[in-house]
């Protein structure tokens, strides 16, 4: 099986490579990457006038399955990630059970062969059942095939047993991915702390909650030599610590999610609850130092945090609804809109967010298309305009941000292990 | 009350004895209430944002009548009525809103109408019970209770709801009133006429002392029976809308 991939500009900043040449996908791997190859292929793609990049490797995904399935599956999340150039999602671990022991870990992966459309890599927890009392077996898992650990949408509020946790996972080289977040100084918020939660009359958080446990978190993890990721950096103090500690040449790597950078907190005055997430959207200068944390690569990864909800958990009051909105479909676009259209960041930096920074942080082979490498390949049209349209979303539940929305960027095809996975065969 | 004076046919509806309580959603219970075919749907909620919520949802009109910590609309509208009667004008008044600013959705809305009308608004309480960045709903702050009264028209003084449990810091009773209360000592040394405001129910011997309440300058019973004027304008107003509407359909 060969797919000929034609005239496209390819960028692949892991083999320094931005021009136009040919793609050939012989069976799962990339055979060769050449101008003007004249090889007989099964399948010939004109990419001309598309970009052609690794395919995205997206390592903050909720998945839902098992136990929320009426939020998302394993099947329709992984549709909407090809839909969106994603071929491979490290899945979360809030789901029930939460994948902290060999069974509920074997239980996550069984459901991933079966139903998976892209390549679903399984973060354990950090805690038995994520609830920040007993460290699981760490060595047990990795032998599972889990890359990484994180308690997701908690942080381990101890500090001996967070280091406990980077010494145990520093010694199995596995990644630790933290929610930072003190539960008591985000004491109950839900929106941004300051002007925003006063004028709604809602309680807020403050960024404090936020940058005080991104620092205790790198801290701890530099006293281990563990890798330390932080997960969905919102706030300028967030950026100039971890901008600050990388100076220092800690081992730590950080990501941010779209609408982070595309959207601010003036957003969330109208109560949409497709505005409601954790960390809340802040404030104008914190969204323009995230931006600049991805311009100069203290930001190394743009990750959706795709967080399906369903409209029972949304269309209810502010306070009592879910935290939380879906971004897989909408990611790519909502970069190039909010950072290539502003020269932010060029094509080059936006294949690393998205594939060749993520793969290294996780260390999977993918992220690349050097020759010989996994066939995983995302063409889009890079000036191709869409609305998005809740009729259109792929994923079980509809709580996108960007609902109503004119984005750049349409992907074209998603190619996994060497398979045209998108547009889906009818 | 406002409604029954406009003659209209009203149906009251608490959650404790309604569908709410077996676990309709408030979108579900407006369509509902629009499906027994109302025409407006007055509302008072516990949440803030209820009420925008709630009138994206249904077709037929909501009147906010307080949602969380939120607004209070009726309640600032009274309040200006009643400034507007007895001073004459709201351009250029000094008005001290003193008590819980940051759970009081009357406070927030009487700044924004206030502000709007050109009065000059100052909000007075202890530290913890003042929102941040309220300034920039174009409030100043003033912590010292004399101080925020020296040069006001009129003092607007917030119930304060000892009986909240959220767990969050609030002051003592006894020391909220020493340090707070709005007293007649307190009142001599500011001006003359200084109008005693407050939207009820009162903590007598809390907020301010009964003899404030049931003195020359409270107006308090005037705002009551303002608030009925206020209700039936903005039913009359919102119901004129309604026909407007259907008019141009």
């Amino acid at each position: 099986m060969k797919i000929l991939i034609k005239n496209g500009r390819v960028i692949d900043p892991a083999n320094k490579v931005d021009e136009a040449l040919d793609i050939l996908v012989e069976d799962s791997k990339i055979a060769q990457v050449a101008k003007d190859i004249k090889a007989e292929a099964e399948t010939v793609i004109d990419a001309s006038a598309m970009i052609v990049m690794p395919g995205f490797v997206d390592m903050h995904v909720h998945l839902r399955e098992p136990g929320r399935e009426d939020k998302e599956t394993v099947a329709t999340g992984t549709r909407a990630a090809l839909a969106g150039g994603v071929t491979s999602v490290l899945a979360m671990p809030n789901t029930q059970p939460c994948p902290d022991s060999t069974e509920s870990v074997e239980l996550i992966k069984n459901i991933v062969a079966n139903c998976a459309t892209c390549n679903v890599f399984v973060c354990g927890a950090i805690t038995k059942g994520r609830k920040g009392e007993e460290i699981i077996d760490i060595a047990k898992l990795k032998k599972e095939g889990v890359i990484a650990i994180s308690d997701d949408g908690v942080s381990v509020d101890s500090d001996e047993l967070m280091l406990d946790a980077f010494k145990r996972a520093a010694k199995e080289k596995v990644v630790v991915i933290c929610h930072s977040e003190d539960r008591k100084l985000s004491a109950g918020g839900v929106v941004n702390l300051g002007f925003t939660s006063t004028r709604m009359g809602l309680r807020g958080v403050s960024k404090e909650s936020e940058f005080a446990r991104v620092k205790r978190d790198i801290e701890l993890a530099q006293k281990t030599k563990a890798v330390v990721h932080i997960a969905h950096v919102s706030c300028k103090e967030s950026v100039g610590i971890i901008a600050a500690a990388k100076k220092e040449g800690l081992k730590v790597t950080c990501e941010t999610a779209p609408h982070y950078f595309a959207l601010d907190e003036s957003a969330v005055l109208g109560y949409d609850t497709n505005f409601k997430m954790n960390p809340p959207l802040r404030g104008k200068d914190d969204v323009k130092a995230v931006k600049e944390g991805l311009a100069d690569g203290t930001i190394d990864a743009i990750a959706s945090d795709h967080a399906p909800h369903t409209e029972n958990e949304k269309e209810i009051e502010f306070e009592r609804s879910e935290f939380g909105v879906i971004g897989l479909e909408t990611e790519l676009s909502a970069a190039i809109t909010e950072l290539i259209e502003s020269g932010i960041l060029k094509w080059k930096d936006l294949a690393e967010k998205f594939a060749l920074n993520p793969a290294r942080i996780l260390r999977i082979d993918r992220g690349t298309l050097g020759i010989g490498a996994i066939a995983d390949i995302v063409i889009f049209s890079p000036k191709k305009e869409w609305v998005v349209q809740k009729e259109k979303i792929l994923s079980k539940s509809k709580n996108s941000p960007f609902l109503g929305k004119k984005l750049k960027g349409v992907v074209e095809y998603t190619i996994c292990f060497g398979k045209i996975v998108y547009p889906f065969s009818k | 009350m406002a409604a029954k004076r406009l003659s209209a046919d009203v149906i009251n509806i608490a959650t404790e004895t309604s569908s709410v309580k077996k676990g309709e959603t408030l979108i579900d219970t407006g369509r509902n209430i629009q499906a027994l075919k109302a025409d407006i749907i007055v509302m008072r909620h516990n949440y803030s944002g209820a009420a925008v919520m709630l009138a994206r949802s249904v077709d037929i009109s909501v009147v906010n009548a307080g949602d969380g910590w939120h607004e209070h609309p009726t309640q600032a509208l009274l309040d200006i009525f009643t400034l507007k009667e007895k001073l004459g004008r709201i351009e250029g008044l000094n008005v001290t809103i003193v008590g819980d600013i940051a759970h009081s959705r009357v406070a927030r809305s009487n700044i924004w109408g206030l502000t709007k009308l050109g009065a000059r608004v100052t909000v007075c309480a202890p530290k913890m019970l003042i929102p941040p960045s309220i300034e920039e709903m174009g409030a100043v702050v003033i912590h010292d209770i004399e101080e925020a009264l020296i040069n006001a028209d009129a003092v607007n003084v917030l119930r304060m709801q000892f009986e909240r449990d959220s767990g969050e810091a609030f002051p003592q009773q006894l020391e909220y009133f020493k340090n707070f209360g709005i007293t007649s000592e307190r009142l001599k040394k500011a001006k003359k006429n200084i109008i005693v405001m407050h939207p009820g129910p009162i903590n007598r011997g809390i907020e301010m002392s009964s003899e404030v309440a049931d003195g020359a300058n409270s107006v308090i019973l005037e705002q009551v029976t303002n608030g009925i004027a206020v209700r039936m304008a903005v039913l009359f107003l919102v119901a004129q809308a309604r026909d407007g509407n259907e008019n141009t359909n």
